[in-house]
């Protein structure tokens, strides 16, 4: 309300270092007033939080004496030894890694190969185009159900087929067999089964979220470019991989990026599928299991700590070595 | 961004087609080659897509109306008969338990409760900020802008076991309340990013107008640039609304021991894992907690992917 008067005289007097002095300062106070809110309500719901768990960590809690308990105090360094020294530390984190790369390149790969396919119109490619992203949208825990049962050695569709059409000799059950043999050219090989069925449906689940940015990418790309490289007579792998391919990449990066960390810390879809077991067992369902099944808040939080500080170790190690290129190319 | 990395492939491209004029003719037949072996593969990689993400969906539906025994009787059977199909599997999941049914009539209204709380919640908190960040310069704006997005980076787990403390402690577990509050966190700063890229794209000269004729900044968001972000606040909404009704890790960790609390989410996973209840009835229990998603998806599906690539086709 006191904006319009200002500003209208401001010019009058001549002042116009003033003016435009004070319209900044309105400016930066109207900032700091709109931006308030949000600030106090992220501070408190998330980086309140979070501080409370780095605090945690190097205490000695746990939930029936967390009551009485006052913010500080009990310092211990127990919490990390717990963690480090518990049976499965180093595997459960190699787990998580492999299932966390093997994820990100699956979901980033498949929703590569979808948004080229259907880059160009055809009858009912914007109903495919919606449908492909049901399996991002549609709530976990009923298409994990899903997979459960459709796995399932004694109900599931693919067992049922793979033993009648297929020839196999016995179900398999997908989600609990740590290490699955096959031989192949009278070779074995022991295959993690357990852990690239959660992989698989990890893939599934998220390609469409690659599909929809890497689609949008590839519709701006302006079609000139291809169209020249075509009346040059380069061959789709090369228009893909000197016209499309540079164009794609910081989004491609970006994502990669993007569902590093999330898979990283995801818990929901291998809770559901597997519960943990059968060489699952992820750093985030250790977390949980510490909290629930011991209600050790301390080691828990050191748990969740530890995987944070890994996350932002490896997020920093790429910074480090690709964001300069990155930059470059921006 | 889109200069640099437009001239950049182009030498490769220029290089690379200098070479085939002098050998045209091996040349273009590769072109030709692959031209028609990507034609036959991209209708194969359609089908599979297709195939991929509509059958397990269709897979829900067809084994939520089957009894049991029809399905132990032929697990891979794609079809329906008549004589099996039933709908009292949906009867059964929606009756309250006092009925001697499984209580997910009870649960969606407690999944919606929560998730539209969360909806207005988070509209709230979010607004000013997004409108701050895009629209005003202010000191230190920028380093809260930042904040914003790394805020998407902090893995709930981190999140969870404070939550988890602090609600024990405020005696807060099992309230639908709780709920929602702790799901602003999750869903703040993927809603400012959302806004942020729109509010960005409303002409600067439409608020100054609106601030000429007297409209405090206040009335100016009020009245104009929240009219015009309708579109974004709206996809904004949804995809909260979509966030909220999905979860699982929190409503796990703060209402598994209320019962009449239960979201569907969760009260489906509960009962999964037990014996009791047939996975038939189950699954009528998962087609019944994805319909509400899917539908809202498809009424506003280009709202929500425009809502949030927008910006994504610019990087």
């Amino acid at each position: 309300m006191n904006a319009a008067p200002t500003t209208r005289t401001a010019p009058r007097t001549g002042h116009r270092p003033r003016h435009v002095a004070s319209a900044a300062a309105r400016e930066n106070r109207a900032g700091l007033a709109f931006v308030t809110p949000t600030f106090v309500v992220v501070l408190v719901v998330v980086v309140l939080p979070i501080l409370w768990t780095v605090l945690l960590a190097f205490q000695h809690a746990r939930l029936v004496d967390i009551q009485g308990m006052s913010l500080l105090g009990n310092w211990s360094l127990e919490n990390f030894g717990k963690v480090f020294g518990s049976p499965g530390f180093w595997s459960s984190l190699w787990t998580t890694v492999l299932y966390t790369v093997g994820s990100t390149a699956g979901s980033v790969f498949l929703g590569l190969i979808a948004a080229l396919a259907l880059r160009k119109p055809f009858r009912g490619r914007g109903l495919l185009r919606a449908s492909m992203l049901l399996p991002y949208v549609a709530p976990v825990v009923a298409v994990a159900f899903v997979w459960e049962i459709a796995l399932s050695p004694q109900l599931g569709i693919v067992n049922d087929w793979g033993t009648r059409l297929l020839g196999w000799d016995d179900p398999i059950a997908f989600l609990s067999t740590r290490s699955y043999e096959v031989s192949l050219l009278g070779l074995h090989f022991d295959v993690p089964l357990a852990l690239l069925t959660v992989i698989a449906f990890e893939t599934w689940r998220y390609f469409p979220f690659a599909f929809l940015f890497l689609l949008a990418r590839l519709q701006a790309v302006p079609d000139g470019l291809e169209e020249a490289a075509k009346v040059d007579g380069a061959a789709p792998t090369q228009r893909f991989r000197y016209v499309l391919l540079p164009e794609l990449m910081p989004v491609i990066a970006l994502l990669c990026v993007l569902r590093f960390i999330m898979t990283f810390n995801k818990f929901d879809d291998i809770y559901l599928l597997t519960g943990g077991g059968s060489g699952t067992d992820v750093v985030a369902v250790r977390v949980y299991d510490f909290l629930t099944a011991r209600f050790d808040v301390g080691a828990a939080a050191a748990q969740a700590l530890v995987l944070a500080v890994l996350l932002m170790a490896l997020l920093g190690v790429y910074f480090a070595f690709f964001a300069k290129k990155t930059q470059e190319e921006a | 961004m889109n200069s640099a990395t437009t001239t950049r492939p182009a030498p490769p491209t220029r290089g690379d087609t200098a070479a085939p004029r002098a050998t045209a003719r091996p040349r273009m037949s590769r072109a030709r080659f692959e031209e028609r072996f990507f034609g036959v593969a991209r209708r194969l990689v359609i089908a599979f897509l297709a195939l991929i993400t509509l059958v397990p969906f269709g897979y829900m539906l067809l084994l939520s109306v089957k009894p049991i025994d029809a399905l132990l009787l032929d697990p891979g059977q794609l079809w329906v008969s008549a004589k099996d199909f039933t709908l009292a599997t949906y009867e059964e999941v929606l009756r309250p338990t006092a009925e001697g049914g499984q209580g997910f009539l009870g649960m969606l209204g407690n999944t919606a409760l929560v998730s539209l709380g969360t909806v207005a919640l988070t509209m709230l908190a979010a607004i000013p900020g997004a409108y701050a960040v895009s629209r005003l310069r202010f000191f230190g704006g920028r380093q809260v802008s930042a904040l914003f997005l790394a805020v998407y980076l902090f893995p709930a787990t981190l999140l969870a076991v404070p939550l988890f403390v602090m609600f024990a402690r405020l005696g807060l577990q099992g309230s639908l309340v709780g709920l929602a509050i702790v799901y602003i966190a999750q869903t703040v700063p993927v809603s400012i990013y959302m806004m942020k890229n729109y509010f960005t794209t409303i002409p600067y000269g439409i608020e100054e107008a609106a601030a000429l004729d007297g409209c405090s900044r206040l009335q100016t968001v009020r009245k104009v640039v929240l009219p015009l972000a309708l579109p974004s606040l709206m996809a904004t909404g949804l995809y909260i609304f979509m966030i909220a009704w999905n979860e699982f890790l929190f409503a796990l960790l703060f209402l598994a021991a209320a019962p009449d609390k239960w979201t569907v989410s969760l009260g489906l996973q509960l009962l999964s894992n037990g014996v009791e209840v047939s996975k038939t009835v189950l699954m009528a229990g998962s087609v019944v907690l994805t319909v509400p998603v899917m539908l809202l998806f498809f009424a506003a599906e280009r709202l929500l992917t425009e809502g949030l690539t927008s910006g994504a086709d610019k990087s």
